[in-house]
């Protein structure tokens, strides 16, 4: 018995927290309360990142929780807890009418995912844990790491993404500034 | 016994226990501490009657909170109304697992092989802190939801703005250190200061003062202590809370107190080092323990935190948004780009 906990014991680990992945996934579609929602999203985004540290992927982790739990989960809540939802019935799911699209979007990404694993099997092997945390040959922590990558091999692409970001950020303070010519429409602009 | 279980079992459990009855301790006595730092401030007394010159006070507080009756207010959503209390306290001393109280000991001789005194020196342990202690703001923004009061809500999202805006100028204040250190290891942090024979402080006082200014804000001290201003908000986001999980509410309040002011003194003032590490005149100094030197660091802040409540009154909420964003985060940004100059001319 002791043997075999050891020697599997990160399997045994993987199940459990991809279990409890799927699980809060699940939770966050089903509760009728958008806070339970929230949480159950909670408990999704830190199971991810332990999936992330058992792949030695610390700094993934540390940003998952970072960014996705501590900031814009928090602003979810806060937009739930703004918005009365309880005005909003149940039976006005307006959802419905692009339920066909949604169910074409999954089987696209569920065929996408399997063809990649398919692949990954067929003479792709995943790279392994020591190609995270090593730097030209050099053992570094994940964190340099990652930085290298970033800021070498996918420079341009980080920094498109940055603009767009910038760009999405302008549009919102934009939307929300007050126009003192506008005063007498309180004050807001139309989007 | 076999050396991986001792190891990895035992040692850790060991250390974890001690660090958790110590700081459950040092923080039942923070409330006392702080409850006779103001009353001298106000030129009373303070807590007297229970013990000896009232030292026995935290000891009857607790007992009262543990017998307290556990209220959950009607139409109160009670399951999030449970987890909120526990949100909040299990992130404030899981910090505790990376903060490097002192250099591997042997305790005087007591131990036959030097053991770190903390638990762990992760890789990634800043940004540990950072992800750890931003999940607390769930049991603050849950709690005040789920006990169906409005001031209880108003206190929650108040905080929630303020821990989430001033989180960001506390990241680039933290940034200027690792700029200095070039590692997110606290302990890795703390070296560097020995080997650049410099305590970060000097070279990084903007990048100090902003860290300090928004580890007030995020602990909802004084004077950000808007989120349970009771002027406007009776207790702001505890107001339902009663009994023990009103008390993790408070001990969670005063072990983030020690969570900021730990931090500072490994970031900026060289955690366990004595003053001037590299002063040769100075080493009589060296004859206070490492750990030592580590604690009085960490009580002068909490002293400065004491002397802040009795001193400055709260702000108001655009004041403490304008703080904030146009204040803190410009200059952050600017302390940021000067300290990577001056890194940069230094090190070439």
């Amino acid at each position: 018995m002791m043997e075999f906990l050891t020697a599997h014991f990160a399997t045994i680990l993987f199940y459990i927290l991809a279990g409890l992945t799927v699980a809060g996934g699940i939770g966050v579609i089903s509760f009728k309360n958008p806070v339970h929602s929230a949480l159950s999203l909670l408990g999704t985004f830190l199971m991810v990142a332990a999936l992330f540290v058992l792949q030695h992927a610390e700094f993934l982790a540390a940003v998952q929780v970072l960014v996705y739990a501590g900031g814009i989960l928090v602003l979810f809540l806060f937009v739930i807890m703004l918005v009365n939802i309880k005005r909003m019935q149940p039976e006005q799911v307006f959802l419905s009418r692009v339920a066909p699209l949604a169910v074409a979007v999954g089987i696209t990404l569920g065929a996408i995912i399997a063809g990649l694993l398919l692949a990954g099997s067929l003479g792709h092997p995943a790279a392994a844990p020591a190609a995270l945390q090593s730097v030209q040959g050099q053992h570094v922590g994940n964190t340099e790491a990652v930085g290298w990558v970033l800021y070498t091999k996918y420079l341009v692409p980080f920094e498109i993404v940055s603009v767009v970001l910038l760009v999405a950020m302008v549009g919102a303070i934009i939307f929300g500034r007050k126009d003192p010519t506008l005063e007498g429409r309180g004050g807001r602009m139309e989007p | 016994m076999d050396q991986p279980l001792y190891q990895f079992i035992v040692i850790p459990l060991v250390k974890i226990v001690v660090i958790l009855g110590v700081l459950s301790l040092i923080v039942a006595y923070l409330t006392f501490f702080e409850r006779k730092v103001l009353a001298y401030i106000q030129v009373r007394l303070g807590p007297n009657r229970v013990g000896p010159r009232g030292w026995l006070q935290p000891v009857a507080d607790a007992l009262k909170l543990l017998v307290k009756e556990d209220l959950v207010p009607g139409g109160a959503q009670k399951f999030v109304f449970m987890l909120a209390p526990a949100l909040i306290i299990v992130p404030a001393f899981l910090v505790f697992a990376v903060i490097p109280f002192g250099p591997a000991t042997r305790l005087f001789g007591l131990l036959p092989e030097a053991i770190p005194p903390y638990l762990t020196d992760v890789n990634i342990a800043l940004l540990f802190v950072l992800g750890i202690s931003s999940i607390g703001v769930y049991g603050i923004i849950l709690g005040g939801w789920a006990s169906n009061n409005k001031f209880s809500l108003m206190g929650a999202l108040r905080s929630g703005a303020q821990m989430i805006s001033y989180e960001v100028p506390m990241g680039f204040a933290i940034i200027s250190v690792l700029l200095m250190a070039g590692s997110l290891s606290l302990v890795k942090i703390v070296e560097a200061q020995q080997s650049s024979h410099l305590w970060f402080i000097f070279p990084g006082l903007l990048g100090f003062g902003i860290y300090f200014i928004c580890g007030v804000a995020e602990t909802n001290r004084n004077p950000f202590d808007l989120p349970e201003a009771e002027s406007e908000l009776v207790a702001g986001f505890h107001t339902e809370y009663s009994g023990m999980k009103f008390a993790f509410f408070f001990l969670a309040e005063y072990t983030n107190m020690l969570v900021v002011s730990s931090l500072a003194t490994v970031l900026f003032l060289g955690g366990w080092l004595r003053p001037f590490p590299n002063v040769a005149w100075l080493g009589f100094l060296g004859i206070v323990p490492p750990f030592v030197w580590f604690a009085l660091k960490v009580a002068g802040f909490i002293f400065v935190y004491l002397w802040f409540r009795g001193t400055f009154p709260r702000y108001r909420f655009d004041q403490l948004m304008h703080v904030g964003w146009k204040w803190l985060l410009p200059l952050s940004l600017a302390n940021v780009l000067l300290v990577g100059l001056i890194v940069l001319l230094v090190k070439g």
